[in-house]
């Protein structure tokens, strides 16, 4: 027992970094779960540091996570992070992450789809499940280039839209960029910065009724916000 | 600093006869005037602004400098103070914020991202120095510069005002950058001065 702690001598060990190990271990229980309902979809399951992986199909991805959303013993809630791996070696592939969590049940739950170097990077699209997956698809979009097939708006979020050097984490991007540096300068100040703030863009399009009077007087008549 | 204790050459002060009255050079006063009561734009961008924000709390106290009003509209400031790294996507903004400051203005580049990219920056996002964008009046090194740094900085601008002769008219001239290219130094230039330095040369430059 630690001098100054309240728990008693046989209290379970806390969850650090040293009593978790690194493989194996219990997986979540949704795991098992959806390798019963999706006996196709679901190709693999592994825990790494007590957290559950489980590899599903491209394919059925979308009614894997529809489901894990909906299901009342699963209810995963909150999707907390959509990103992609890419590895040195050519030879793997480039994974595509999803963090699912439940606060319900509070569980976790990582989903990969493993893409082919060769094969069209386009996965399917979580927007119609978690809103939540509007930005975080575009930033994975801008940064690998994968393509996430039903996102109402795929766009570059980081970069600029213009931004035409590539997608900068792909491990084939050279650090410091494709083109000079007055050529970047250059593109980069071409961007006008107040051009996105127009009555066109998506979400204020659809606020534009909840504006008030004098705001959606001005943006009628075309002035844009900022000068 | 007051005009009748200073012993300076531009103020002569004649007490013959009468009232005493003072004579003294028109760039002075304008000079002194303006390097006394230079208001901040503040742009931080990073921890930088952090540092600046320390200058002018009550501790180090820019106000003691005549920087007693922060601006944090350009249209009523005369030095923007660019603290922190700027990326490519913000170049417009930045440049867009220098055309609005009316003349006279200065700027300074605080921290060694706004100066140079500081090499740990020198990626495929940030702009390898601020002077690529804007003209920059004073340097001030350091990762972020303590507040004495900057301070520092502050008064080498205030001595490079009182410097200035009103009867050079090119130091109000704006810098237009060229239509075409919105570059305002010549891209080999900018290619040069955002050679990567040090160890960075011999990085890798593709990823594989």
């Amino acid at each position: 027992m630690v001098a100054g702690s309240a728990l008693p001598s046989d209290a379970p060990a806390p969850a650090t970094a040293k009593s978790v190990p690194q493989l194996g271990g219990t997986p979540n229980p949704s795991a098992a779960a959806l390798q019963a309902r999706f006996p196709t979809a679901v190709r693999s399951i592994g825990v790494v540091w007590g957290e559950t992986t489980v590899i599903v199909d491209r394919g059925e991805l979308l009614e894997v996570v529809q489901w894990l959303h909906d299901d009342a013993s699963q209810r995963y809630d909150f999707l907390s992070d959509v990103t992609a791996v890419e590895f040195r070696d050519l030879e793997l592939p480039i994974e595509v992450v999803w963090h699912l969590r439940s606060l319900p049940y509070r569980r976790f739950l990582r989903l990969k789809v493993l893409l082919e170097k060769g094969s069209p990077l386009e996965v399917p699209s979580v927007w119609s499940v978690y809103k939540a997956a509007d930005w975080l698809e575009r930033e994975c979009y801008d940064m690998f280039g994968i393509r996430f097939t039903g996102h109402p708006d795929l766009r570059r979020l980081l970069m600029w839209e213009q931004y035409r050097e590539g997608y900068p984490l792909r491990k084939d991007f050279p650090l410091r960029g494709r083109f000079s540096r007055s050529e970047q300068l250059r593109q980069a100040l071409a961007a006008n910065p107040e051009a996105r703030y127009s009555k066109e863009e998506l979400s204020i399009a659809q606020a534009f009724e909840d504006l008030p009077d004098d705001m959606r007087r001005r943006l009628s008549a075309g002035e844009k916000t900022g000068e | 600093m007051g005009l009748s204790r200073r012993p300076d050459p531009a103020i002569t002060q004649l007490s013959s006869g009468g009232d005493p009255w003072t004579t003294t050079r028109l760039d002075f006063v304008v000079n002194w005037a303006r390097a006394n009561s230079l208001w901040p734009m503040p742009f931080g961008t990073a921890c930088c602004a952090i540092e600046f924000m320390a200058t002018a709390a009550s501790r180090f106290d820019l106000a003691r400098f005549g920087m007693e009003r922060q601006s944090f509209s350009p249209r009523q400031a005369d030095v923007l103070i660019c603290a922190g790294r700027v990326p490519f996507k913000l170049a417009p903004v930045l440049r867009r914020i220098w055309q609005q400051m009316p003349q006279p203005k200065w700027c300074i580049s605080m921290g060694s991202c706004a100066s140079s990219g500081n090499g740990i920056f020198d990626n495929y996002a940030v702009v390898q120095g601020i002077d690529t964008i804007i003209p920059v009046d004073v340097y001030v090194p350091g990762c972020p510069p303590r507040p004495e740094g900057l301070l520092y900085g502050i008064m080498l601008l205030q001595k490079k005002v009182m410097n200035e002769r009103s009867a050079d008219k090119s130091l109000r001239n704006e810098m237009e950058p060229d239509p075409r290219s919105q570059l305002y130094i010549p891209a080999p230039m900018i290619d040069e001065v955002s050679e990567p330095f040090g160890n960075s040369v011999h990085q890798t430059r593709s990823g594989l």
